[in-house]
């Protein structure tokens, strides 16, 4: 399953974080580290912490103590465009397009720091990826199905040219039929070399598509180990994976 | 549609049957008074004309087209002050109100210029090269305005209730009216005569229009088609739009939100010093009050528009500025109105509330999701 060869340096990385929303402790001396394309998943309740672990690594929340880092560089107070710059880019929950702008539009704003002159290739790539997408270039974006609007969520975030996608509930609001379908593409954008990060409930997917998770509760690292390792872990099946009571 | 589906919801009430009167009795008076006015200009001596209007006369052809093209020059400048109200509320939701002073501060800083440029004579000589400067000066200072504004009373302001960068807006236009009656002197100032041929009928097929209105109504389309470019063609307003639907996903898209506001400003700011020049034009002259109404009336005209819609914000100032100007002749003096002259404010603020009772959302709003009402 790990055919992803892991590099000494991580891409992405979390040294001892701590963060408060006033006096609430919410991330407590977490460590991470996503190495340059890995597919990672981070498993955990409601009010855990995982919705602040990705603010928190794209500079949405500065942590209280701690260290972000970015290509082996602290990026604490580096703004979000900075990271954004550097290739990390996050896939949102619910999807959340410009819903009054065209579907056009929220591709290109996906590519809104790019000054490259691959943006073209890459939205034809974007069009390859999603011929549906191609037919309602022109459309707004608030028109589209909840299928489709994940198509250009995920086709607006890959035209930022990530080496790390972070994807909050990718497989939430979207039905039954398209969860598979979406776990698919993740694994086909992951088989392209973009390092995954993933935040998901639906644990059992995500876990039988990553090469390792983390379980979060209460804001702090109860388990960090390999997805088989996770998948045969009785507590964590007992408590996420639906065997019991669930 | 809202009525309907407010219906379904819940029993009418008192209050619905009110407004269902209201609506009616609107709709009615206006109907009722533009079939007078017809009847009027078949026969001014028709007998419901000599019951209740009986100085009733023709409306020459000459003197309605006059109506309708200051009705026009004046609604255009309503539309440009309109716009800086509308794109603020879209990107950061609350009514700027300091707006209006901005638009003052153009046509005070338009007032100066344009009488420095008298006195060097390049106004007379060279009228287009004059007011081109003029226009300049007037932007750049309105734009500084607004900017200055935005930086010191809103940014610290920003993620607190709405409310209260409101009434702060409310506390800048007083700073701003009364800076201004400090440093150039309380009273009306006028600007220097216009040239001749601004002040001549133009004629333009069977139109005939005054040279100053025409001029009026050319730079407003100008500047509304640059704004137009700007916020659907570029980059930077692909930016403001995405602020303007979510500040959080368009910071992750690597959009600079706080410079995108600012931009906002900016160009709202430039608009209301076109909108000030425009002013000074039109009326030849300014006092430090002079943003109050036009800055009232502009934010109905935008409200009458759907605020945070730019075309709305265009559409409603011509709405507002044509009524003002022609509702007094065809609705208010047919309905034996006396004084119907001086009803052009309150015909203004009429047609905002008829808007608001027909469709509350104005001519070209969205509906607003539970989580954008204030």
């Amino acid at each position: 399953m790990s055919e992803a060869v892991a590099s000494p340096t991580p891409l992405l990385e979390f040294r001892g974080i701590n963060t408060h929303y006033g006096a609430v402790h919410i991330l407590k001396d977490v460590d991470l580290a996503i190495y340059p394309g890995e597919l990672v998943c981070l498993l955990g309740g409601n009010a855990s912490g995982k919705s602040t672990t990705l603010k928190t690594l794209l500079g949405m929340v500065t942590p209280t103590t701690g260290e972000v880092v970015l290509d082996g560089e602290v990026v604490n107070d580096k703004p979000t465009s900075y990271r954004v710059e550097r290739g990390v880019t996050m896939v949102p929950e619910n999807r959340r397009l410009f819903k009054r702008l065209t579907v056009k539009e929220n591709l290109e704003l996906g590519a809104y720091l790019r000054n490259d002159d691959g943006v073209e290739s890459d939205l034809e790539r974007i069009y390859e990826m999603f011929p549906r997408v191609k037919e309602r270039l022109n459309q707004k974006s608030g028109t589209l199905s909840g299928g489709e609007q994940q198509m250009v969520a995920v086709g607006r975030a890959l035209m930022a040219n990530p080496r790390v996608l972070l994807m909050d509930e990718p497989s939430m609001g979207l039905a039954p039929a398209l969860v598979q379908t979406n776990f698919e593409l993740i694994q086909q954008i992951h088989e392209e070399g973009v390092a995954i990060f993933m935040v998901e409930q639906n644990a059992n997917m995500a876990l039988s598509i990553a090469d390792r998770g983390w379980v979060l509760q209460t804001g702090r690292v109860v388990l960090d180990d390999s997805a088989e390792a996770l998948l045969a872990n009785p507590e964590l099946r007992a408590s996420y994976l639906g065997d019991g009571n669930r | 549609m809202t009525t309907a589906m407010r219906s379904k919801a819940r029993p009418r009430t008192g209050v619905d049957w009110f407004l269902t009167f209201l609506r009616v009795l609107l709709t009615g008076l206006v109907l009722f008074g533009l079939l007078a006015f017809l009847w009027q200009q078949i026969d001014p001596d028709n007998p419901l004309a000599s019951a209740i209007n009986p100085d009733a006369n023709r409306l020459s052809w000459d003197a309605f087209q006059g109506l309708v093209i200051s009705g026009l020059s004046q609604g255009a400048m309503y539309g440009l002050i309109a716009l800086g109200y509308s794109m603020v509320y879209g990107v950061l939701g609350f009514i700027n109100f300091a707006h209006g002073e901005v638009f003052m501060v153009g046509a005070m800083t338009g007032m100066i210029t344009s009488n420095k440029l008298f006195e060097a004579g390049v106004w007379e000589d060279n009228f287009l090269l004059a007011i081109l400067i003029a226009v300049l000066v007037s932007v750049i200072c309105s734009t500084v305005t607004a900017v200055v504004t935005e930086r010191i009373a809103y940014r610290p302001l920003r993620g607190s209730p709405r409310l209260i960068p409101l009434i702060t807006s409310i506390g800048v236009s007083f700073f701003i009216q009364n800076t201004s009656a400090v440093l150039l002197g309380p009273g009306a100032k006028s600007y220097p005569r216009l040239p001749d041929w601004l002040r001549d009928d133009i004629g333009i097929g069977p139109f005939d229009i005054e040279g100053k209105k025409l001029l009026v109504l050319v730079v407003a389309g100008v500047s509304m088609g640059a704004l137009w470019y700007l916020v659907e063609r570029t980059k930077t307003g692909k930016a403001m739009r995405a602020v303007a639907e979510d500040k959080e996903i368009a910071s992750l898209m690597g959009i600079d939100v706080d410079r995108t506001i600012v931009t906002t400003f900016a160009v709202g700011g430039a608009m209301a010093g076109v909108a000030g020049i425009l002013w000074g034009i039109l009326f030849g002259s300014v006092t430090e009050f002079t943003g109050f109404l036009p800055g009232i009336k502009a934010f109905s005209a935008a409200v009458v528009g759907g605020i945070g819609n730019l075309g709305g914000a265009m559409a409603g100032g011509l709405t507002l500025g044509s009524s003002e100007s022609l509702a007094p002749q065809l609705v208010l003096e047919p309905l034996g109105v006396t004084g119907h002259t001086q009803l052009k404010d309150a015909v203004a603020f009429l047609v905002l509330i008829f808007v608001l009772l027909v469709k509350p959302t104005g001519l070209f709003g969205e509906r607003l999701s539970a989580e954008d009402r204030a």
